[in-house]
């Protein structure tokens, strides 16, 4: 019965008529399931076809705004259609659906070119959110626990990241371009609550503009349950990049600073400014 | 039966199910509620906001674990990594009791996220009580099954729905929590007496019951959870009551979901059946001997 629930559906939504070996689906059907007056085993197995890809495709379509902007509905479905072929749910939760999206996107380039690069950013981005939603965090590294540390070891401290903290470095600004598809939603819905013939409902088949190309750091986070992200200088990323490695706060520095910028006269400033804010954050934990 | 060893004892009254657009809700004017109901697999996360929801509202509300993706039936058993995640969560929300579904949904590992129909027969029967037998053993907690609803049946089958369920639960010792709804939309979808279905069932063991809206569609019902519940689920819900006793009901409404104060108010109407019940004066429901399949 799995074999026959989880087929995918025709172009208009309905159980396949032929069955993987050319016999019609209805003989398939009438071996498993009874029919009875008003149904027949065909159209009874159908109502579980039919529920199981709704259910995952909607569950997709909620959980990537972003892709779908790019795409368009038509080409998002078959997407997620063939991604949930390769890669069906391996978890109890639908949440967890669209983990491996972005490698899908990656080895079946198809499906979203000419704007792989974009959507493969946008996968990893949306997923991100669902992880910085659900990871657990430790408790904060605070300027006291800095105390602990006798000044002379400070440089070979080793500090530790909230387990929920994702950095992500990315092809396109997709946090920019998430936020103008939600904002576009948010109008569209507010538009359909209204009968005012403004310019709002002119706008309704205009498509969020896509992004250009433009290499770009964030850290997507969580502050008082809520989800953010955050734009980062390159120079931060890979300090904190460095010291999610296991570095030390040396260590890091080192990494993340480029040799030739240190000279620069308001670079510890700049440094001291990221960790104060980081702290205020909570990006940073106890080990 | 408002206390009982499936439901740990307990007697818990009418709750509603916790959901994510009653939150600010609940957790701004702390209403009144006798319990809430979460779907396990939406906490089983190491942190994070769901977390942190929940100990907000276990501070202030008891909570009943509701799982959606045990598949008690799975001829694979139960999934260990599940079970231990599931266990982490009973310890922090001191669930006193927990149910799932009679029902499979994943294969080797794949997962369906659907409540699929069982096979009613004495083999399916015996794996499932086993499969039970093991989630209680390792949970520590009285585990109680639900019917779920249906719209297809197997040849294969050997018995009617309430027999399987009656030989699981005896075969396994656990409670059962009744849903009326799907009792209904699966009568309707397969055409027999959901009285009969009812009235069949060993009432002693009914921990707890559900109660929901469900969608007509020209074929068939489907229990969509997302109406208020219709006149013959509360008939249906009368006649379980005053033959299991006054027992934890809980309205489940997850589609298209009104104010919580609509919600709550559709669950309170509950309490019209069980003044009539605890009215009539019924002795509780004892262990009746019943002649078991081979």
């Amino acid at each position: 019965m799995w074999r026959v629930v989880s087929r995918p559906l025709t172009d208009d939504s309905r159980m396949q008529r032929r069955w993987t070996d050319g016999r019609p689906t209805s003989a398939v059907a009438a071996q498993i399931a009874k029919p009875n007056d008003r149904l027949t085993s065909f159209e009874r197995l159908e109502i579980y076809n039919r529920m199981y890809w709704f259910r995952v495709l909607d569950s997709l379509y909620d959980d990537c705004p972003g892709l779908r902007a790019v795409l368009g509905d038509k080409k998002f479905i078959r997407l997620a259609e063939a991604y949930l072929v390769k890669y069906p749910s391996a978890s109890f939760t639908l949440r967890n659906l669209p983990g491996r999206l972005a490698k899908f996107i990656r080895q079946e380039p198809r499906y979203t070119k000419p704007h792989t690069a974009l959507c493969h950013d946008l996968a990893r981005f949306e997923w991100a959110r669902v992880e910085v939603f659900d990871t657990a965090s430790n408790p904060v590294f605070t300027a006291n626990d800095l105390l602990d540390v006798p000044a002379a070891r400070q440089g070979k401290l080793k500090l530790a990241l909230q387990p929920y903290l994702q950095l992500l470095r990315l092809e396109y600004p997709v946090d920019d371009f998430i936020l103008a598809v939600k904002q576009r939603e948010a109008e569209l819905l507010r538009g359909d609550a209204s009968n005012a013939p403004t310019e709002l409902r002119r706008r309704k088949d205009r498509k969020t503009r896509l992004p250009s190309r433009g290499r770009t750091h964030v850290a997507v986070h969580r502050l008082d349950g809520k989800i953010y992200f955050k734009r980062l200088e390159p120079e931060a990323f890979r300090i904190l990049t460095a010291l999610r490695a296991g570095k030390t706060l040396e260590q890091a520095l080192v990494t993340g600073i480029p040799r030739a910028k240190k000279s620069h006269a308001d670079w510890a400033a700049r440094v001291q400014g990221w960790f104060r804010n980081w702290m205020e954050l909570g990006w940073l934990c106890r080990r | 039966m408002p206390a009982n060893k499936f439901n740990g004892y307990t007697d818990y009254g009418i709750g509603i199910g916790l959901r994510i657009p009653h939150y600010d809700h609940i957790l701004g004017r702390k209403p009144t509620v006798d319990w809430f109901e979460i779907i396990s697999e939406n906490f089983m996360v190491d942190g994070g906001r769901p977390l942190e929801v929940l100990d907000r509202i276990l501070a202030q509300y008891r909570v009943v674990q509701h799982g959606v993706a045990m598949y008690f039936g799975a001829a694979d058993g139960p999934n260990k990594e599940h079970l231990r995640r599931l266990k982490a969560l009973t310890k922090r929300t001191k669930t006193p009791w927990l149910s799932d579904h009679l029902c499979w949904g994943s294969v080797d590992g794949t997962y369906s996220h659907d409540l699929l129909p069982m096979p009613y027969t004495v083999a399916a029967a015996k794996q499932t009580a086993a499969n039970i037998r093991r989630v209680r053993d390792y949970l520590e907690i009285p585990i109680a099954v639900e019917n779920v609803s249906s719209y297809t049946e197997f040849h294969v089958s050997e018995m009617t729905e309430w027999e399987f369920l009656t030989e699981v639960v005896e075969r396994a010792d656990c409670g059962i929590l009744l849903d009326v709804n799907n009792i209904y939309v699966s009568a309707q979808n397969h055409g027999f007496n959901p009285y009969d279905y009812i009235d069949h069932i060993p009432h002693h063991r009914v921990a707890q019951m559900h109660i929901a809206g469900h969608t007509k569609f020209e074929k068939y019902i489907l229990d969509t959870h997302d109406h208020p519940v219709l006149d013959p689920v509360w008939k249906l819900y009368a006649h379980a009551t005053k033959l299991c006793g006054v027992t934890a009901t809980l309205l489940e409404w997850d589609d298209k979901i009104p104010s919580f104060d609509e919600v709550h108010d559709e669950a309170l109407k509950a309490n019209e059946y069980i003044a009539q019940a605890r009215a009539a004066q019924i002795p509780a429901p004892r262990e009746a001997v019943r002649p078991r399949a081979r």
